[in-house]
């Protein structure tokens, strides 16, 4: 299996990473060769496997609907990047 | 004092011949004096240390002393400490001073251990050299004699060195894919992964959430019973944590291994395995035998196509985690974004390394529209199928038993331009978190002067066992004595 | 052309739980910005989701009360996309495994027709923070946004409906049903100018007659049902002209503004989604058994249906006026109040639907928010009842008591009657008295009378009527003079 590049600038869209132009020759490279080793899962008969999504066959525990937590936003917001009048600040948002 | 184990500092406290204010100034000044060499530690915790230590020595002299109380150690930068910085490893976090603990955290802290600071990681545990560190690779104390610069593995590379170099008696450890296990071995200490949900994942920044778990490192097995005793229980903040009861780790420690049932899975003795180290696992596998173990071969069919599996759940579960860092709320945020876009793609671009951008692009790509079925839906099936292989092997024995790595540490460099040939190191540890047993690395030799580790590996919940087996093997062999010169 | 209108509903109820889904953090409304945003709202490295097991009863509720399959095994996801009121740049939810299966509401329409609305399931999810657009700028003085995350984990739940409506009439009869059947079993506020009730709109339209669906277009942003029946006849329209034209819809997500009747594309929200759903590794399936189902069983309230059912039965009202009474549970229980305290249950009613209605909606209030209970309604109507007071006399003592004159007791009414002197004289002798003494005054006006036909004489009453009160100061029963006045004139 072989990445395209349009395929690495669409993924790196999705996650949000910027890429400059030379970097995409070599992640071309090292996806293709990751995904060549992923690929070995075809070989694999799966019919009628369930998929595993936690090593332990565990239910989910449910949590009272106490309030637990007090403001903290002084703790928080002093290892923020942007802050003002306690809002997070980002560069303006049209919607 | 610094060549001592965690249960014989412990003791030392205790007669009164050292205080944990001389024990922790002498742990402290080996690292100023040495860690210039191994970069071992991210940062160092002095003051904050000295502070404990004195608070140690008091509640000692008020009788409220435990067999931790005082003991200096060290937490692998993976774990949120309260007002000291956790960054994993990245520039990403490389600001980040978290206002909570981790529960690991939280249990040491309440044990009266002493944290000299917090050590060295691939980034975001990413890694099987700890090369792939924002803060500069971690140098690997053997071979150091030679002047050659090798790798301690990863991604816990910086608290092994940091043992096998004596700079701490303990630390703790993340295992993902073998991040315990393989330094551990590289580095000739001794290391715990256990069960998943064993140790609480909260506060332990996340790389793949089904399959990451904190654990042990140390140089004895003893004193791996004796951390995971503090580590390990039910913690109500962590969803995936284990509800069962914890047993003494120290208690079972020296049952005898007469009748031990020991499998030895065929797949995991291949030709990728450097022979000479084939050599000393087997010769390891004989002292067991010696101990009254019983030996045979089992296989686990689909334990190939772990590391397939593996690539492709943990980078999709890792592009979901490291979404959070978006430069809105904390850590790196790039200069002068000029929007929103240009803040998000910016400040990931700048703040995450190679490996892990990589790694997030792969998760990601695995996910899409289209390839869901193909890669993540199956590699979900074909983990159920490694599970069924451990399942079915544990009906035949108590433990199995292989290699750590298929080479010894290998020289910085060597193996950082292709990333498929770092994945390999872990061919051996990989089926281990897919399936979520409990597993261990024991010094079991050297290959050129350099530690072999040998691998158990136990059926779930069955760490005690892992710990006798491992210190029965101790108190009959030395490797786990051998200092780097 | 002929066209078939096809709509769907996506319903997000905030669910009214004390915390957040995953944290323990309140969900108070109005706080400070951020002031509730705990390190895992705030999604800080390490943390980690314990969902609320209210949140899932509450859910249950819902699930029983619109005839749903329960999901006995839900599994939440993660939803993967980028935005700053996200913190962990996925949302949490449940996408192939959800909490609610398929059910059904029926609905009552205009003309006694019904319409059952099936409900294809409802999953739990977390909300997002919220974006403030304000004069926010940086130190280069570029303009900023601001994120408050006190939002961000509010349980949801999500209700899609199949595409079984097929009219605004029908969409917003369904809405308010479901507004109502929320509220009253008081798993959400209802408010849907706060947010708490949002609903979209899935629109289409197909050749009449036609099997086959057409694209359809999502609007948003629908805070009150008047907006909600002018989006969607604003949405067919543009639809039918595009269609008519020979031109095509294009799948999307649209804005509507309900103060400019006009819609725009959310292009912004179209662009390459791929939300990459993939189960979350933080969380293990929830199992619901019998006995959690039971525990939200026995917490569910009468609901509107059984209720209309029950004020028709219990207090013979008409159909209208119990469908109006029963809809809303804080309206049922302020109606019930009163008439527990008048026993006329017509008469409570038209003052419940009446004066107290208009009252609240001059104020622009809720019931809750009423200044007077249904218990000193109830008094005030049971003078009505025993001629203690005239209808316009409680008109008078209506006003006084929702401005507070009277005090916040029960009795309240009659301290207002007792000080403004508004009861009524219903002593018969004491009136004839004043009638003989007033008529005595008036013989032009009686021999005016005496001479009128039957249809004259009606009109002529009335003129007596005027100077009784005033005599009376008011306080004659108008009743008993026009008793004693019809038998003195005819004699």
């Amino acid at each position: 299996m072989t990445i395209s590049r349009a395929d690495i600038e669409k993924v790196a869209v999705l996650a949000r990473i910027r890429l400059d132009d030379e970097q995409i020759p070599a992640l071309e490279n090292d996806l293709s060769n990751i995904l060549s080793l992923v690929d070995q899962l075809s070989a694999a008969n799966t019919d009628n496997v369930e998929p595993l999504a936690h090593p332990l066959d565990a239910v989910q525990r449910l949590r009272a609907d106490e309030v637990t937590e007090s403001n903290q936003r002084e703790a928080f917001q002093a290892i923020a990047p942007a802050t003002e009048s306690g809002l997070y600040l980002v560069p303006r948002v049209i919607e | 004092m610094h060549n001592k184990s965690v249960a014989e500092l412990s003791r030392e406290l205790e007669s009164g011949k050292i205080s944990s204010v001389e024990l922790t100034r002498e742990f402290l000044d080996r690292i100023k004096a040495e860690d210039g060499q191994y970069n071992s530690f991210i940062t160092v915790t002095e003051d904050l240390a000295m502070a404990d230590a004195k608070a140690a020595d008091e509640q000692r002299a008020a009788g409220n002393a435990n067999v931790w109380t005082g003991v200096p150690f060290a937490h692998k930068d993976i774990f949120c400490t309260n007002g000291v910085a956790t960054t994993a490893g990245s520039k990403m976090l490389a600001n980040f001073v978290p206002p909570y603990d981790a529960t690991v955290v939280a249990n040491f802290r309440a044990a009266g251990a002493v944290c000299l600071g917090k050590t060295n990681m691939d980034e975001f545990a990413m890694g099987s050299s700890t090369e792939s560190s924002f803060f500069g690779p971690v140098t690997n104390p053997w071979g150091l004699n030679k002047g050659e610069k090798r790798v301690p593995g990863g991604s816990s590379g910086g608290s092994a060195a940091a043992i096998a170099a004596r700079l701490v008696p303990a630390a703790t450890a993340t295992d993902t894919g073998g991040s315990i296990r393989q330094p551990a071995a590289l580095c000739g200490v001794t290391g715990l992964k256990p069960t998943y949900g064993r140790v609480s994942r909260y506060g332990m920044i996340a790389f793949a959430s089904s399959l990451d778990q904190g654990g042990t490192m140390a140089r004895t097995a003893e004193d791996n019973a004796l951390m995971l005793n503090v580590m390990a229980g039910f913690d109500p903040k962590d969803s995936t944590s284990a509800n069962r009861a914890v047993p003494d780790y120290t208690a079972t420690l020296n049952q005898p291994l007469k009748g031990l049932r020991v499998g030895l899975p065929r797949e995991y003795f291949s030709d990728q395995l450097n022979p000479a180290m084939e050599q000393q696992v087997r010769n390891a596998v004989k002292e067991y035998e010696k101990l009254g173990a019983t030996v045979k071969e089992v296989s686990l069919p689909h334990a190939e196509l772990a590391i397939a599996a593996y690539y492709v759940i943990a980078p999709a579960e890792a592009s979901a985690n490291l979404s959070r860092f978006d430069g809105v709320r904390y850590g790196y945020r790039c200069d002068n974004p000029q929007d929103l876009n240009d803040l998000y793609t910016r400040t990931r671009a700048e703040g995450f390394g190679n490996e892990v951008k990589r790694r997030i692009l792969v998760g990601t790509y695995a996910l899409s529209a289209g390839y869901f079925d193909a890669y993540y839906l199956k590699a979900q099936k074909v983990r159920r199928l490694i599970q069924q292989d451990f399942i079915n092997a544990f009906k035949e024995v108590d433990v199995l038993m292989s290699p750590v790595s298929p080479s010894p540490a290998f020289v910085q460099g060597e193996k950082t331009s292709d990333p498929v040939t770092m994945y390999l190191e872990d061919i051996f540890t990989i089926a281990v978190n897919l399936v979520g047993v409990p597993a261990m690395s024991v010094p079991a030799g050297f290959v050129d002067g350099l530690p072999v580790g040998l691998q158990i590996i136990g059926n779930y919940f069955e760490e005690a066992r892992l710990l006798n087996a491992a210190h029965q093997f101790q108190q009959v062999t030395g490797w786990h004595q051998k200092f780097p010169q | 052309m002929q066209w078939d209108i096809v709509i769907g509903l996506e319903i997000h109820a905030q669910l009214a739980t004390k915390t957040k889904i995953f944290s323990g953090s309140s969900t108070a409304f109005g706080a400070e910005p951020n002031t509730q945003a705990s390190a895992v709202d705030l999604a800080m490295p390490g943390t980690l989701p314990v969902p609320n097991e209210q949140a899932f009863r509450y859910a249950v509720m819902f699930g029983l009360a619109v005839n749903a399959e329960i999901g006995r095994r839900s599994v939440f996801d993660r939803k993967n996309y980028f935005y700053p009121d996200l913190p962990k740049g996925y949302q949490t939810t449940q996408l192939d495994h959800p909490i609610v299966g398929p059910g059904f509401v029926d609905v009552d329409l205009a003309g006694g027709r019904s319409k059952r609305v099936r409900i294809h399931h409802a999953h739990l999810e977390e909300d997002a923070g919220k974006s403030l657009h304000e004069s926010l700028f940086d130190e280069r003085g570029q303009g900023m946004t601001g994120i408050d995350l006190n939002r961000a984990g509010t349980p949801l739940i999500e209700i899609v409906t199949e595409p079984d409506m097929n009219s605004a009439e029908e969409a917003v009869a369904f809405a308010k049903k479901l507004h109502s059947l929320v509220s009253s079993l008081g798993i959400c506020d209802g408010d849907m100018s706060q947010g708490s009730l949002r609903f979209d709109v899935n629109i289409s339209l197909k050749p009449k007659g036609s099997d086959t669906l057409g694209t359809r277009t999502e609007t948003k942003n629908l805070n009150s049902f008047r907006f909600m029946e002018q989006a969607i006849a604003h949405e067919v329209a543009r639809q039918m002209d595009i269609l008519e034209d020979g031109g095509r819809i294009i799948q999307e997500t649209r804005l509507y503004n309900g103060d400019r009747d006009e819609s725009r594309s959310m292009r912004s929200k179209e662009e390459a989604n791929d939300y990459r759903y993939f189960p979350c590794p933080d969380l293990l399936p929830v199992v619901i058994d019998d006995a959690f189902i039971e525990s939200a069983r026995v917490l569910l309230p009468e609901l509107p249906d059984a209720r209309k059912a029950r004020f028709k039965e219990q207090y013979s009202l008409n159909d209208y006026d119990a469908s109006l009474l029963s809809d809303d549970a804080r309206l049922s229980a302020f109606f019930e109040d009163t008439v527990s305290h008048c026993k006329d249950a017509k008469l409570a009613a038209n003052w419940v639907l009446g004066e107290f209605s208009a009252r609240l909606n001059a104020d622009n209030e809720t019931v809750a928010q009423a200044p007077i209970s249904g218990i000193q309604l109830g008094q005030l109507v049971a003078r009505i009842a025993d001629n203690t007071v005239s209808s316009s006399g409680a008109k008078k003592v209506f006003e006084a008591l929702w401005n507070g004159d009277g005090g916040s007791e029960d009795n309240a009414a009659d301290a207002i009657i007792e000080a403004q002197g508004l009861k009524q004289v219903s002593d018969t002798s004491a009136l004839e008295a004043i009638v003989d003494e007033v008529l005595a005054g008036m013989p032009e006006q009686i021999a005016q009378f005496q001479e009128a036909d039957e249809k004259k004489r009606k009109k002529l009453m009335g003129g007596f009527m005027g100077p009784l009160m005033k005599a009376s100061k008011g306080q004659g029963n108008p009743r008993l003079f026009t008793e004693i006045l019809q038998r003195k004139l005819n004699a």
